[in-house]
């Protein structure tokens, strides 16, 4: 099982914990993996990507235009960013959220529509973060998102739930919750 | 089994696996994590020094006493190094030395992206190049072995995607290395003219036996494959070159000073085409060239910013005479550029220094952000520490700029060559004002500690450095300390040392916004009392949006600083209120 993942967000949004538990999944099922982050500058509030890339054998860790067949995106406007990078059968799943970056925030542009722009690609708005808000967890939705993106993964949900358990210490429970939320939504 | 490790986990288990006792560095990124993780070994000691020449300097004198050790920095960190470290290619080490730089093309995190296999060429030391976290791994076991048989600090050279990447790594037993005994040695540890002489000498031996090594070592290595196109490559441009090419002939070269002349030659035999595929500067291609080969290289693949296998497979195809779609399209969206944290103790201090209309020269850290619009205040950004003395140069230029220039510098940054032009400012009598933006943390880099913070990287008690005792030491008599969450006294204290005509060191101290327990209640807008004047937006706080023609602030965002209550002449901005969302 060969996949591309782009997870796009802003910086603090918990984009690294996400990719590194996708990560844990696909390694444990023997598969080669790779994930390129970026840290340092970016991580203050900047629009950040991580890219995830595991099948039999990876060579560049980095995703190029049209070959992506997830972006998992925190943020509307940063899911537009990253949207030409999905294949044509390529799907995004979105977080139904908008955080104004500084250009919006002072008027010298405004915030663009999510549905106008997307037009031609597969895609779910998801509502992660009120979903994550009724799990009592406002934190989880990273794990609201994750829950989402393994149901249409092949890996056993077992997998992901050790993987959460894992890595998110006194979370774990909340976590959890929220990403069972996730991963029947809409289903 | 199998683990998954940035390649800056990875250094830090080579070193460990190799037997190095001692790390040291300054934290910059992509390299901050290997000394982080590298210190949760057992049986280590590592540190954090005020700089890279310092902490290559501690390097080599654990190196003398007989400890492999692990030097880390970040590629302009070794420029800070290089006095020490062209001179250290003559003296040579005792255990294993090897120094780590991080480069970073495509400037994630920096404010410049220099290719640093030069320095192996200018000093003549090797230069290691992994192209994976378990290249990374074993190389820095095989630099340390390098190290102590041809008597050389080793340079292992990453960059950002091979520093930040997590690829799967398979982790070796730790060997158990005894400190080798220090003998005296003067010829070869005292560098006066007529020793260094004679160690120039030796450099210029070892420089040919290395040239022996390269050839036969497995580090470099031709990949066969099928066509007449073959790739030169090394470092994480090998990936995308597998990636868009896998088929193709491949020498890949892991060892990248010296260059290995026979087998780039053998290579140029089995192939027609020889295309060399490495980001920023043409180190390589330079050198196929100088051996009399053709070769395609940067007249192609960009000498700026990183590359990857899109950009690589698309520059060779085009070269090749395949048509090519145009690339992506232009997206026309609003750009989201990093931006200071809500409750960032740095945003009131350049809210001032932009009301002040004062010019100012800054510095390397978090606060570099307050160039940004809409506060917009900062005029100038070299390097770590240039601030204070280009402010030094510009009133002595001109002296209009000493009643209207303030240095700023961060607390970290201060200890880490912010000294040295405050001294040199007291000396020959500059008249500039000093803001130490203290918030007592190494913040950019993810919060390390420093001689300022009372704590070590082994989690020890330290000593605090006292900025302002240090600065009245150095001479300066008008010192002061302020809380930048006290926008009225900030205003005052500033306008007063501008104005006061001789040196003046302001320190402004409050904890960076990340650090524990930096969270207050969030503040809410009454919307009855704002006017939409959209004087809050000034402070560029992410937390504050205009919604109807009003402010509004996001309660999940808002960090309770307060200080946008008092840039409000309305007083439609109160604690409390609305609480979480």
């Amino acid at each position: 099982m060969d996949k591309n993942i782009l997870l796009a967000g802003v910086g603090g949004q918990g984009t690294i914990l996400a990719s590194k538990i996708i990560a844990g999944v696909a390694e444990k099922a023997g598969l080669d993996v790779k994930v390129a982050e970026v840290h340092g500058m970016a991580q203050r509030g900047g629009a950040v990507v991580t890219y995830l890339r595991f099948g039999k054998k990876v060579n560049s860790p980095l995703i190029a235009h049209r070959e992506a067949d997830f972006l998992l995106a925190f943020e509307k406007l940063e899911a537009l960013r990253w949207l030409s990078y999905l294949k044509p059968e390529g799907l995004a799943l979105v977080n139904d959220m908008e955080i104004y970056p500084l250009p919006v925030l002072t008027g010298k542009a405004s915030y663009p529509d999510f549905r106008e722009r997307a037009q031609g690609v597969n895609f779910n708005l998801i509502p992660a973060r009120e979903i994550a808000k009724s799990r009592n967890n406002p934190r989880g939705i990273n794990m609201v998102l994750l829950g989402f993106l393994a149901k249409r993964l092949t890996f056993p949900k077992e997998a992901w739930l050790q993987e959460i358990q894992k890595r998110s210490g006194k979370f774990s429970e909340a976590n959890i919750a929220c990403f069972q939320a996730g991963f029947t939504y809409g289903a | 089994m199998a683990k998954l490790m940035t390649g800056n986990e990875a250094i830090a288990r080579g070193a460990f696996e190799a037997g190095v006792k001692i790390g040291v560095g300054y934290p910059g990124t992509p390299s901050t994590e290997i000394l982080e993780n590298f210190a949760r070994y057992p049986g280590v000691y590592a540190q954090w020094s005020p700089n890279e020449k310092v902490a290559l300097e501690v390097g080599i004198g654990a190196s003398l006493a007989g400890a492999r050790t692990l030097v880390t920095m970040k590629h302009v960190g070794v420029n800070v190094a290089a006095d020490t470290l062209l001179t250290l290619s003559y003296t040579g080490v005792n255990a294993g030395l090897v120094l780590v730089s991080a480069d970073d093309p495509g400037l994630h995190s920096s404010q410049n992206e220099q290719d640093n296999r030069y320095y192996g060429k200018l000093a003549k030391i090797p230069v290691l190049e992994p192209s994976d976290s378990e290249e990374a791994r074993k190389f820095v076991k095989l630099a340390y072995e390098l190290s102590e048989e041809f008597d050389t600090p080793v340079i292992l050279r990453t960059t950002t995607r091979i520093a930040h990447t997590h690829t799967l790594v398979i982790e070796e037993e730790p060997r158990e290395v005894s400190l080798k005994p220090y003998v005296k040695n003067p010829q070869k540890y005292v560098m006066v003219p007529g020793n260094a002489r004679l160690r120039h000498q030796v450099v210029e031996e070892r420089r040919q036996k290395l040239l022996e090594y390269a050839e036969i070592t497995p580090l470099n290595r031709i990949e066969e494959g099928t066509g007449d196109v073959g790739f030169i490559t090394s470092g994480i441009s090998y990936q995308y070159v597998k990636e868009a090419f896998p088929g193709s002939p491949v020498l890949k070269l892991g060892l990248t000073w010296p260059l290995p002349e026979k087998l780039i030659l053998k290579f140029a035999e089995k192939v027609k085409t020889i295309i060399v595929v490495e980001e920023l500067e043409p180190y390589i291609e330079e050198h196929v060239r100088a051996l009399g080969l053709k070769v395609v290289g940067k007249e192609i693949i960009p000498r700026t910013g990183e590359l990857n296998h899109y950009i690589v497979q698309r520059a060779v195809l085009k070269y090749l005479g395949e048509e090519i779609a145009d690339s992506l399209e232009n997206l026309d969206l609003p750009q989201r550029p990093p931006v200071m944290c809500p409750g960032c103790p740095h945003r009131p201090v350049f809210y001032i220094l932009s009301e002040l209309k004062l010019t100012v020269t800054g510095d390397i850290g978090c606060y570099t952000l307050g160039v940004m619009p809409p506060l917009g205040a900062i005029d100038t950004t070299v390097c770590m520490g240039a601030g204070i003395g280009m402010a030094l140069g510009m009133e002595k230029a001109n002296p209009d700029f000493s009643g209207k220039t303030v240095a700023v510098i961060g607390d970290s940054t201060f200890l880490h060559s912010g000294i040295t032009p405050l001294i040199d400012m007291v000396y020959n009598g500059g008249k500039g004002t000093i803001l130490i933006l203290d918030n007592r943390t190494t913040a950019m880099t993810g919060h390390q500690p420093h001689p300022a913070t009372g704590k070590t990287l082994m989690g020890e008690p330290a000593p605090q450095v006292d900025f302002e005792a240090l600065a009245r030491a150095l001479g300066v008599k008008r010192v002061t300390t302020v809380d930048p969450f006290d926008l009225q006294q900030l205003r005052a204290v500033i306008t007063e040392e501008v104005a006061a005509g001789e040196v003046s060191v302001v320190v402004v101290r409050r904890e960076c916004a990340l650090l524990p327990n930096q969270t207050r209640e969030p503040l809410t807008v009454i919307s009855e009392k704002c006017t939409g004047c959209q004087r809050c937006l000034k402070l560029g706080c992410p937390a504050i949006a205009i919604k109807d023609k009003k402010a509004s602030i996001d309660p999940l965002l808002c960090n309770g600083c307060g200080v946008c209550a008092q840039v409000c002449k309305f007083s439609a901005i109160i604690k409390g209120g609305d609480s979480l969302g």
